[in-house]
C-alpha cells in the first residue's frame, strides 16, 4: 500500500469518525427534544386537575364565604380563561393569574373557622395546595429539561449539527408578573354590617 | 468544603465515588493475582485466575440477587405496610412523594409507613423504574409539610442517583473481598510457599515484596473493605442532601428537618442495620461530633451537625 492509499485510508477514517459522531450528537438532540414534549404533558397534566378541582372548592366553600363572592368570581373567570389558554407564553400568563387569586382565596378561607373545620374543604385545600406544589415542580423540572434542549443546541460543535437538522429553541414556563395585578383597596368609611 | 454551591458539590461527590470504587475493584483484582500467583501459579507462566474469577463471579452473582429481590426483604424486615390514603396525614404523605417525584421527572415510588414512633426515612428499589420510599410513622407526626418534603426529595435523591444499586454492588464487592482473603488465608495455611522454591535471585527481591503486600491486604482486607464501604456511603449521603436540595430549591427545609430528627436521639428499631446507608439519619442514632474519629470512620452517615452547616451555606450561596 503506498503513500496515497494510506491517505484514502486516513481520510476514510475520519468519515467514519465523523458520521458516527453526528448520529450520536443528533440522538442526543432527538432524545433531549422528546423529554421536553414529556416535561410540557407533565405540567398539562397538573394543570387540567387543577382546573378539576377548582369548581369543587368553590363549591363547597361558597355558603361560608358569601361575602367573598368577589373573589370567588375572580377564581372562577381566571380557571376558565385559564383552561382556554394555548400555547407556553399564554398558559403560563393565565395560569400565572389563576395562582394568585387561588392564593387569595386561601389566605381569605384563614378568616372562616368553619371552613377549617369542615373536613371535605380541608381534603379539597390540601389536594389543591399538592396541585399547586405538582404545577410548580412540574414547571421546575419543564424549564431544567427546556434549558438542557437549548444549551445543546448552542454549544460548539453540536450547533452545527441543531443548525443543519434545523432544531429551535423552546420557550421557557416563565412566571411574569401580570399588569392586573391586585392592588389591595382600603376603604375607611364605616359602615353598619 | 468551602466554597461549594449545590452543582459543584453534586459534581465532586460523583468523581469521589468512582475513584473510590476503581480502588475497591482494583484491591479485589490485587488479592485474587497475589492468591493465583503464589498459591495456584505454574512457574511457566500465568496459569488460569481461578482465585480472580471466583471472587468477580461471586461479587456479580450476589449482586444481581440482592437487586432482584432486595426491596421486598428490606421493606418485610422493617415491617413497612402500605400507606392508607384515606387518613390525611398520609394522604398528605403521598401528595408530597409524588410532587418530589414530578420535581426529578421520575415515576412516583410506592409509599409505606413503618410503625415507628422515631423519625426516620429509607428508600429501597434497584432503580428509579422500580423504587419505594418508608417513611417512620414519628417522622409523619414531627415534621411540617415543606420538612417532609425535603426529607421524601433526599430519598428520591438515592433513588434517582442509583444509590441502591451502588450501595448493593459495594456490599457485593466487600462479600467478595471477605471470600478471597479467607480464601488466600486458608491457602497459606496448607499450600503457601511450594510456589517460591527454585527461584532465581533476579526477581526475588521484587516478587517477596510483592508478597510481603499480598500477605498483608490479604490480612487487613476485610478492615479495609468494609472502611472503604462506609465512606462511599457517606458522600452519598452528602450527595443525596445536595441533589434532594436540587429538588426542593430549599436546603434550610432539610436543615430543620435534621435537627429534628437529631432532637429524637432514641435509635429506631425497627430498621435493620443493612439498610442503614439508604435511610435519612443512621438508625443506631447519629455520630455526634467530627467525622475524624474512630466511630466516625465507621458511621453510615456523616455528623449531622456537619450536614446542616453544608445545607446552609448551600442556601446562602445557592
Amino acid at each position: 500500500m503506498g503513500a496515497i492509499g494510506g491517505c484514502f485510508l486516513f481520510l476514510v477514517l475520519i468519515a467514519v469518525f465523523a458520521a458516527i459522531w453526528a448520529i450520536w450528537r443528533y440522538n442526543n438532540l432527538i432524545s433531549l427534544k422528546y423529554q421536553v414534549a414529556n416535561a410540557w404533558k407533565q405540567i398539562d397534566v397538573q394543570l387540567k386537575r387543577r382546573h378539576d378541582l377548582i369548581p369543587n372548592l368553590i363549591a363547597a366553600v361558597k355558603g361560608e364565604m358569601q361575602f367573598e363572592q368577589d373573589t370567588l368570581e375572580k377564581v372562577i373567570a381566571a380557571r376558565n380563561s385559564a383552561v382556554a389558554a394555548r400555547g407556553v407564553a399564554e398558559t403560563a400568563e393565565k395560569e400565572n393569574v389563576l395562582t394568585q387569586t387561588l392564593g387569595r382565596l386561601f389566605a381569605l378561607a384563614e378568616n372562616y373557622p368553619a371552613l377549617k373545620a369542615n373536613e371535605s374543604v380541608r381534603t379539597l385545600m390540601e389536594e389543591l395546595t399538592s396541585t399547586e406544589n405538582k404545577v410548580g415542580f412540574a414547571r421546575q423540572y419543564y424549564n431544567d429539561v427546556a434549558t438542557r434542549f437549548n444549551t445543546a443546541q448552542n454549544v460548539f460543535p453540536d450547533s452545527f449539527i441543531a443548525q443543519a437538522f434545523k432544531f429551535q429553541p423552546v420557550e421557557l414556563y416563565q412566571i411574569t408578573e401580570p399588569a392586573e395585578r391586585e392592588v389591595p383597596k382600603v376603604d375607611l368609611n364605616i359602615r353598619p354590617q | 468544603m468551602p466554597g461549594t454551591n449545590l452543582f459543584e458539590q453534586q459534581k465532586r461527590n460523583l468523581r469521589r465515588t468512582a475513584v473510590i470504587l476503581t480502588g475497591f475493584v482494583a484491591f479485589l483484582v490485587f488479592l485474587g493475582i497475589g492468591s493465583d500467583f503464589f498459591l495456584y501459579g505454574s512457574g511457566a507462566g500465568p496459569g488460569f485466575p481461578i482465585a480472580t474469577l471466583g471472587a468477580l463471579l461471586f461479587g456479580a452473582g450476589s449482586s444481581l440477587w440482592a437487586l432482584k429481590a432486595g426491596d421486598r426483604a428490606v421493606l418485610d424486615s422493617a415491617n413497612a405496610v402500605p400507606i392508607d390514603p384515606t387518613d390525611p396525614r398520609q394522604r398528605l404523605l403521598d401528595n408530597v412523594i409524588e410532587e418530589m417525584a414530578i420535581a426529578g421527572g421520575i415515576p412516583k415510588p410506592a409509599v409505606y409507613l413503618i410503625p415507628d414512633p422515631d423519625p426516620n426515612a429509607f428508600a429501597t428499589g434497584s432503580g428509579p423504574e422500580r423504587s419505594s420510599v418508608a417513611v417512620t410513622a414519628g417522622l409523619l407526626d414531627a415534621l411540617n409539610r415543606e420538612e417532609l418534603q425535603a426529607v421524601v426529595s433526599h430519598e428520591m435523591a438515592h433513588v434517582k442517583n442509583y444509590d441502591v444499586r451502588l450501595m448493593t454492588v459495594v456490599a457485593a464487592l466487600v462479600g467478595s473481598v471477605l471470600l478471597i482473603s479467607d480464601w488466600g488465608r486458608r491457602g497459606i495455611g496448607w499450600g503457601g510457599g511450594r510456589r517460591r522454591n527454585g527461584r532465581g535471585s533476579g526477581g526475588g527481591i521484587v516478587l517477596l515484596l510483592f508478597f510481603v503486600l499480598w500477605i498483608l491486604s490479604l490480612l487487613l482486607a476485610p478492615l479495609i473493605a468494609r472502611l472503604v464501604a462506609m465512606a462511599v456511603s457517606r458522600e452519598r449521603e452528602y450527595l443525596a442532601d445536595a441533589s434532594g436540595s436540587e429538588l426542593t430549591r430549599n436546603p434550610l427545609a432539610l436543615a430543620s428537618a435534621l435537627e429534628k430528627i437529631d432532637a429524637a436521639v432514641a435509635p429506631t428499631p425497627s430498621i435493620k442495620q443493612g439498610v442503614a446507608h439508604l435511610c435519612i439519619a443512621d438508625p443506631r442514632g447519629a455520630v455526634k461530633e467530627g467525622e475524624g474519629g474512630i466511630a466516625g470512620l465507621f458511621a453510615t452517615h456523616p455528623p449531622i451537625s456537619k450536614r446542616i452547616a453544608l445545607l446552609k451555606e448551600m442556601a446562602y450561596r445557592g
